[in-house]
């Protein structure tokens, strides 16, 4: 009962804000300040938008048949350094991964694309490995004892089992795509990093916020997405979301 | 051998700007696990409240880092921080909460039920169980939060130096804007090597934390 | 002693009220092992875990050495009762030693008493202080981690016991040595005990008394004998099973049924006199022959008596098999089969003959409680239905 109470007051108390922010931006003209970055929102929106789903196909198009190849039992040698690696590489901060890919392939879009890529590389690839790792040995000997080939058996059983552990290594990755975006502006790709960094160096909030508020929700949606996605593809006896 | 040497010349700075980056991201994280730890293990009491609130703390995550910088700055402006270190460590104060309370609220239920019978069982009371049983056990899952949350935040401190909080993201930031590649490259390489060796010092300190009897079990995952 | 008075529980499920413990009235005497018994979902767990308020019961109360414990303190009340699990729960994070002195500790001994209390509790379970006592559980095989989980139980010397299925979770084989060490354990410490178990043999073995639950009601409460001689319904009769004959064999003692009449005959009489005593005893194939110390030295048959001449001492077979007075049935019978015999010399403790054991008076042991039975309570549609 308490907490439904708390809910009501705090639902009432949103919408009066909400009134109360309406009231004071249309009085104030900030409304008309942020139309009039409207145009230059939309342009980079799409901009980034394309950053995202190019570096972000390209990784995901990479990085699963690479998690699958090092699955396989052949590469076990390789694949537990190669891990290693990769796990060091997720350490090292997106900054300094655009950074690097600047200094050796200069400005632009392609090297925003391909700093972007190497970020969104490394955790597909960890989470596709340990999910098709993860898959129960039990499965395997049992889809191998009815006579499944290799192929049956990766497409049959581990793939669907390990599906929702590869979509989670996406919906991190292209989270932290959609994130590291904005800094694609630095080395000169454009994005919606462009009203942002603008707006702090020259000390200009409407502009500021004309980039952040739409970067952050467009992470949000593309989080949610993914999460939907997950949600609808993943088979249902191994989706913790739908029980 | 250019880097080399602009590295060692300026070895002084490079030192002051890692102990400010370090230091940053340390008080961050620490009152980040003040504040998390307790939150964590509170919501194991309410199922749908530890919902709600790792829900919240999942979205503020997804959260880019600069939007959030360009969110906070005309709010932080009103109290005179608009930029500067403040609102880094609010950033990294905030981005830290979703590993460490999701840590501490999955360590803390998934103990063995069995376990927290035979603990009822002989008569511990709530506080001793938690204190006794409960969080020795989740001491590795929390560290393993706490390492997360910094590893994530060195990062996101890098980005800070475009709001002037300083920090080695400093020279990534002047090594853009005066193209002086010397200055970027040797700034994204030392805050690389910085968040690898703390990932790597923070594990030692995980596996030394670790209560003895469940090392193997530890080890093992 | 424990007694519950009309202990109930009701769970509140999505499908409505659920009765998982029906009024249950018992009473386990001071000393002894009571088991809880019954198909999975009876309400025995449940009937247990009411005794320390792990499960919370809707009414009823529950006397400990004719204390009501209602108004105890939770904390307290399971500080004075031991309680051992099926999962063991030893504490990972803590030594062998500190998760025995737990509960002393709880309860505020001083670190001498409880460290010489450790010391003491692993000479008990057999098990080397020095050798275990800074070793953490997980480096313990199961069998030695549900020693511990007892020793832990024991600690703080509660007078009463819950044990619930301590021991499900070990092999078969070193189950067994584990409920031997328990059984001669209980007889030097006279705990109060009540265990649950949903397997027949264990129930038989361990229990001083037996309870059944079927669907949260108390069915049956009697000693084992009692029950496989006499249960009271087709479900408690169906639960032991069709063999619950046989199961009796492990209850009854060679003592409790051996005649002492037996007609032996001595190395020195001839086999003119062996098949007279064969025939006077009418016996159908063989006699016993002791030697002067009265010890069971080889048996005459009667073919060889009636057929050859002189003494015994130069014409017996080997004895196939002797019973102790101290052996339970099973062990008689299987010796019986194995040797294809109808009869069985006993010894006493000395090793003399001290009468036989037959086949018939074994079955007509076993078969008077049902007779008796059938012919008061039963009603003759269920007779025939047997």
């Amino acid at each position: 009962m308490p907490i439904r109470s708390i809910k009501g007051a705090l639902k009432v108390l949103v919408l009066v804000a909400i009134f109360f922010a309406g009231v004071w931006s249309q009085s104030s003209g900030v409304i008309d300040e942020f139309l009039w970055y409207l145009p230059d929102v939309q342009y980079l929106m799409v901009q980034h938008i394309w950053l995202t789903v190019m570096s972000g196909s390209l990784a995901i198009l990479f990085a699963i048949p690479l998690g699958i190849v090092l699955s396989r039992p052949k590469m076990a040698n390789v694949a537990e350094s190669l891990m290693q690696v990769l796990n060091v590489g997720t350490t090292i901060p997106t900054l300094a991964v655009l950074a690097l890919s600047m200094s050796f392939l200069g400005i632009g879009t392609v090297p925003a694309v391909f700093g972007l890529f190497v970020a969104t590389l490394l955790p597909i690839t960890r989470n596709t490995y340990t999910g098709l790792k993860g898959v129960n040995p039990a499965l395997m000997e049992a889809a191998a004892g009815i006579g499944m080939s290799p192929m049956q058996r990766l497409f049959k059983v581990e793939l669907p089992n390990a599906l929702y552990v590869i979509f989670a290594g996406m919906r991190t990755a292209l989270t932290i795509n959609v994130g590291t975006v904005p800094l694609a502006f630095l080395i000169g790709a454009g994005g919606l990093g462009e009203l942002i960094f603008t707006g702090i160096d020259l000390y200009d909030p409407v502009m500021m916020l004309s980039g952040a508020i739409p970067t952050a929700l467009l992470a949000i949606v593309v989080d949610a997405l993914i999460a939907v996605i997950a949600f609808l593809v993943v088979p249902r006896g191994v989706n913790p979301g739908r029980t | 051998m250019e880097l080399f040497h602009f590295a060692l010349n300026n070895a002084g700075l490079l030192l002051s700007r890692t102990v400010e980056h370090i230091a940053l991201v340390g008080v961050a994280v620490g009152i980040a696990t003040l504040t998390g730890v307790p939150i964590g293990i509170a919501i194991t009491k309410n199922e749908r409240v530890a919902q709600s609130v790792l829900y919240l703390a999942s979205i503020i995550v997804t959260i880019p880092s600069i939007a959030l910088f360009g969110i906070m700055i005309p709010v932080l402006s009103l109290i005179g921080h608009g930029i500067g270190y403040v609102p880094a460590v609010i950033a990294v104060l905030l981005y830290s909460q979703l590993p460490i309370i999701r840590n501490t609220y999955t360590a803390i239920n998934n103990v063995n039920p069995a376990l927290r019978e035979a603990a009822r069982g002989i008569g511990m009371n709530p506080n001793q169980r938690l204190r006794l049983v409960e969080i020795p056990l989740a001491i590795p899952v929390i560290m393993a939060g706490v390492r997360t949350a910094v590893v994530l935040n060195i990062g996101v401190m890098a980005i800070a130096a475009y709001i002037g909080a300083g920090g080695l993201g400093t020279f990534i930031s002047r090594g853009i804007s005066q193209s002086d590649p010397r200055q970027l490259i040797v700034g994204a390489i030392a805050v690389s090597l910085l968040a690898i060796i703390v990932d790597y010092s923070l594990l030692y300190l995980q596996k030394r934390l670790t209560p003895k009897g469940m090392s193997r079990e530890a080890a093992a995952t | 002693m424990i007694r519950l008075d009309s202990l109930t529980k009701v769970f509140d499920t999505p499908k409505g009220a659920v009765v998982a413990a029906d009024h249950i009235d018992m009473e386990v005497p001071e000393g002894e092992i009571c088991v809880l018994l019954g198909p999975s979902g009876c309400g025995k767990t449940t009937t247990l875990k009411m005794i320390n308020r792990i499960v919370k019961p809707t009414a009823g109360k529950v006397f400990i050495n004719g204390e009501d414990t209602t108004g105890l303190d939770t904390q307290t009340l399971r500080r004075n009762i031991g309680y051992v699990i099926q999962q063991i729960g030893l504490f990972p994070n803590m030594t062998i030693e500190e998760n025995i002195t737990i509960v002393p500790k709880l309860l505020g001994w001083d670190k001498a008493k409880y460290k010489a209390r450790a010391r003491e509790m692993m000479a008990m379970i057999a098990l080397e202080p020095d050798a275990f006592l800074k070793r953490f559980p997980s480096e313990l095989s199961g069998g030695q981690q549900q020693r511990i989980g007892v020793a832990r139980a024991l600690a703080a010397d509660p007078p009463v016991m819950l044990m619930d299925e301590p021991f499900g979770a070990i092999d078969p084989i070193n189950r067994a040595v584990i409920q031997d060490e328990f059984l001669k354990m209980q007889q030097e410490l006279n705990k109060t005990i009540m265990f649950v178990s949903h397997d027949i043999d264990e129930a038989i073995k361990m229990g001083n008394r037996v309870a059944v639950f079927r669907e949260g009601k108390l069915v049956q409460y009697s000693t084992p004998d009692d029950l496989l001689a006499a249960p009271k319904n087709a479900f408690v009769e169906s639960f032991l099973g069709e063999d619950r004959a046989l199961k009796r064999l492990n209850l009854v003692k060679v003592r409790e049924i051996v005649t002492d009449e037996i007609g032996t005959v001595l190395p020195s009489d001839t086999l003119e006199t062996a098949l007279a005593k064969i025939d006077d005893y009418g016996y159908q194939n063989a006699i016993l022959m002791v030697n002067e110390r009265k010890q069971p030295a080889g048996i005459i048959s009667r073919s060889v008596a009636r057929t050859t001449k002189g003494y015994c001492r130069d014409h017996f077979q080997a004895v196939p098999a002797v019973v102790d007075l101290d052996d339970d049935l099973r062990k008689a019978a299987s010796l019986m089969f194995a040797h294809d015999q109808t009869w069985l010399p006993c010894v006493n403790q000395e090793g003399t003959v001290c009468g036989q054991i037959t086949q018939r008076a074994m079955t007509s042991h076993l078969g008077a409680r049902y007779r008796a039975r059938q012919g008061d309570d039963r009603k003759p549609s269920a007779a025939i239905k047997e």
